[in-house]
């Protein structure tokens, strides 16, 4: 069982009276809105800390696995469109065979030819052939897709199933495009593959922004169906209204005139669908963590955690002992991704749309690596924490720089040019704030807040 | 005879001299980030910023030389006000490195923590940026816009395409040539350039021989200060100056880096004309050429285009992958200064 020492407990501790303090300050659906994308936050951190933490395995795409997982809510949850399949989904097939086929006809040539010029050249002229064929087929499908509706469709659609459902797809997609990601760079110096992971991370998100018949691009994709229930239900149902009269009773009591009261009650049930809502969600997401919290601790004290370890601490001392180092790294980055993807996949779900271009490096990829290096790389519950606190200051940036600008420039008019235009700048102070951050504790807590348990066993 | 001439004069426009121009500002931010790499060996992701940087500042003083009327004539008034973006951008690198990376530097810490570092630092002048001059789209480039237009060329060579020459890439060109040459010479024929190259090749040897790391260090930074400073105001100049486009040229910049093998500045360099030749090419539409060049039966029909402009970033990176999975240490070989 996990056993928190008395700091951790001090950490979870401040991170639910935070939530508190900002319940009873700015309300408790804003709290909640912050809560939800904390805990996301979270689930990315543990994504990218299991690799980084447990194995030293450096991973910068995090942007291009959560596109990926966004693209699984997609594909899982919209309903499918049947026009484009029948104009389109011929052609698309025969493309992806022909693709399957070139894919092996360069594996073949790999293998039989072995002069390393001949092989260049062959393999140069077969694929630049073989996509000029594929591009044949591929456009004119795209094309006719593209033609259909594209007010509104224009793109394959999706299977149409609970959207929930998408949270293991997610999964599964994220941790398909690491798995050739890993294949092709995991052999490189720890920086290059940084560099190299986040390049192919923007390949990822070009792809998904400019093939529309996949994810309608920069046309973006709404409405996803919601794995809670409306807002605009909940108003009308009975249980929803007699719970919200039960929990204010003494409240509605007090106002005797019927028809102020009845106004009352109705604010009361427009607010409390919101509030239920968040909740709703908060529930599921806190869900998904613990049970990858639970696992991911416990696989980090199994033999394959310390093997990990061993892995990462002394790699030629790990390959010695007879462990597959390439093997090992392949898998642990893989995890990572899945994870990364599952979170990227409940993402699109809070925020029930798909757009794949506000996919950016600097948001998602890395002020997700300071949540890791500042909660502390290794211990999961570290990646929680730095998660939570970090997308807190993130949000809670703004209405502090406000407040300190507002107190450093008291003395000036309201007109002010500077005050203004720092005023106006209010946004970018939370970059600011992140650099400082991550630099503080890479200078005095280079282990991070939380550091990793070292375990003598 | 006259539409062989058409097409190259197509290819000449189109390609060849966007090509050149961007390839140029590529190539000084690559040698910049090279440089980096081979004296203080990490990856800097702050390069990108770094140059952002020393453009809002060369900005900064072509708006006040503007006010005050002074201007070049002809040329932009930003050429007046590079130097002292120059000399900004200097200092900004060699504060960073005395209050951040000079600590890591003395640890020994391993590349990827000065990686994070620079991340850090990435995020510090981003937002330092964005507070001074906002996240608008500026053009400030002035004086004569085009050295010659495309309809002056129609007229004076009685062909139907036109050439247009901006004065920007005509610029771009001229110091691109002068600060590599420079930068060359400098570390093939000066002490200190000597001192530079032995301390890249092999740390100890070069300390036990005498050299003063930190003297190379200070000259290193010196030399990034320049070469992200004019790469990052050309940049600017040619295309428009915005701040989010800096974080985007990272990449580019990386990938021309390691293409022409980490580490080699000339090697940077080239790459950084791979890149921006192979971004160019393989996103332009080659209808027109082939219009002049092949006779009509032949002529296509479609757009003649291997991939669609929007994928210009994921050729650079696909160019990397290749090169990586080919040739790991780059055209040349890297990892010596």
């Amino acid at each position: 069982m996990i056993k928190f020492e008395r700091f951790e407990w001090v950490a979870i501790a401040i991170m639910i009276s935070l939530f508190i303090f900002v319940g009873i300050i700015q309300g408790w659906s804003v709290s909640l809105v912050i809560l939800n994308m904390c805990i996301i936050s979270a689930i990315m951190t543990m994504g990218v800390n299991i690799s980084w933490g447990y194995a030293g395995v450096i991973n910068f795409g995090v942007m291009g696995f959560l596109a990926m997982g966004g693209l699984a809510a997609v594909i899982v949850s919209y309903p499918p469109i049947t026009e484009s399949w029948q104009v389109g989904g011929r052609g698309l097939g025969i493309s992806f065979i022909l693709l399957v086929i070139l894919v092996i006809a360069v594996m073949y040539i790999n293998k039989i030819v072995k002069q390393k010029k001949n092989r260049y050249l062959l393999n140069t002229i077969v694929i630049f052939f073989g996509i000029l064929v594929i591009r044949h087929f591929y456009l004119n499908a795209t094309d006719n897709i593209e033609d259909i509706n594209p007010a509104i469709a224009g793109f394959l659609g999706g299977l149409g199933l609970p959207i929930i459902f998408s949270w293991i797809v997610g999964g599964f997609f994220a941790a398909g495009v690491a798995f050739i990601i890993g294949k092709v760079a995991l052999g490189l110096r720890s920086d290059y593959l940084a560099i190299v992971t986040l390049g192919i991370s923007e390949i990822v998100v070009s792809v998904l922004k400019h093939e529309e018949w996949l994810s309608r691009g920069v046309k973006n994709v709404i409405g996803l169906k919601r794995p809670v229930p409306y807002e605009i239900d909940l108003q009308n149902t009975d249980w929803f209204i007699n719970l919200v009269t039960y929990l204010n009773s003494s409240k509605l009591n007090n106002i005797i005139d019927p028809t102020e009261k009845q106004q009352f009650l109705n604010n009361l049930i427009i607010d409390g669908s919101g509030i239920f809502v968040k909740l709703s969600y908060a529930i599921l997401f806190l869900i998904v963590m613990l049970i990858i919290f639970y696992f991911a601790n416990k696989a980090q004290l199994s033999p394959w955690g310390r093997m990990m370890r061993a892995i990462r601490d002394n790699e030629t001392a790990a390959n010695a002992m007879g462990k597959d180092v390439v093997k090992q790294h392949l898998i642990i980055f893989v995890i990572g991704a899945a994870i990364v993807g599952v979170a990227g996949a409940m993402l699109v779900t809070l925020d029930g749309l798909f757009t794949p271009s506000g996919y950016r490096p600097l948001r998602f990829t890395f002020i997700i690596w300071i949540m890791v290096i500042v909660g502390g790389s290794g211990n999961n519950l570290g990646a929680i924490f730095g998660g939570f606190v970090i997308w807190f200051s993130w949000i809670e940036a703004a209405p502090l720089t406000t407040f300190i600008i507002n107190q450093l420039t008291a003395g000036l008019e309201p007109t002010n040019a500077l005050k203004l235009h720092l005023l106006d700048s209010v946004p970018y102070f939370r970059y600011l704030f992140m650099g400082i951050i991550l630099l503080l504790i890479l200078r005095y807590r280079p282990k991070g807040i939380i550091p990793e348990k070292i375990r003598h066993s | 005879m006259i539409d062989f001439l058409n097409s190259i004069v197509v290819l000449l426009n189109f390609i060849i001299i966007p090509g050149i121009s961007y390839g140029s500002q590529l190539a000084l931010g690559a040698l910049g980030v090279t440089f980096v790499y081979a004296i203080l060996r990490f990856a800097n992701f702050a390069h990108g910023e770094i140059m952002s940087f020393g453009a809002m500042i060369t900005i900064l003083f072509t708006w006040f030389f503007q006010s005050q009327n002074i201007n070049l004539g002809i040329f932009p008034t930003a050429l007046l006000a590079l130097p002292i973006g120059i000399v900004a951008t200097i200092i900004l690198c060699i504060i960073s490195d005395k209050f951040v990376f000079q600590y890591y530097r003395y640890q020994k810490s391993v590349p990827v923590v000065l990686a994070m570092v620079s991340i850090g630092v990435m995020f510090v002048i981003n937002a330092i940026i964005r507070i001074i001059i906002g996240t608008e789209t500026i053009k400030f480039s002035d004086g004569q816009k085009f050295i010659m237009k495309a309809k002056q060329f129609k007229v004076m060579t009685g062909l139907n395409e036109g050439l247009a020459l901006k004065s920007s890439q005509v610029i771009t060109i001229l110091i691109t040539i002068a600060l590599l040459t420079f930068t060359f010479w400098f570390l093939q024929k000066t002490k200190t350039g000597k001192s530079m190259r032995a301390f890249s090749d092999n740390e100890d040897l070069a300390l036990l021989s005498g050299i003063n790391p930190d003297r190379v260090v200070f000259t290193t930074w010196i030399i990034v200060g320049v070469l992200a400073c004019v790469a990052g105001t050309l940049y600017g100049l040619d295309k428009s100056y915005k701040p989010i486009i800096y974080l985007n040229l990272v990449l580019p910049i990386f990938a021309s880096a390691i293409v022409g093998g980490i580490g080699n500045p000339f090697g940077a360099v080239v790459g950084g004309y791979v890149i921006a030749f192979s971004e160019i090419m393989v996103t332009y539409a080659y209808k027109k050429f082939f219009v002049y060049l092949l006779p009509s039966p032949l002529e296509p029909t479609g757009l003649v285009q291997l991939l669609s402009t929007d994928y210009k970033f994921a050729v650079s990176f696909s160019i990397l992958v290749i090169v990586l999975l080919i040739r790991p240490s780059g055209i040349f070989k890297g990892r010596v200064l």
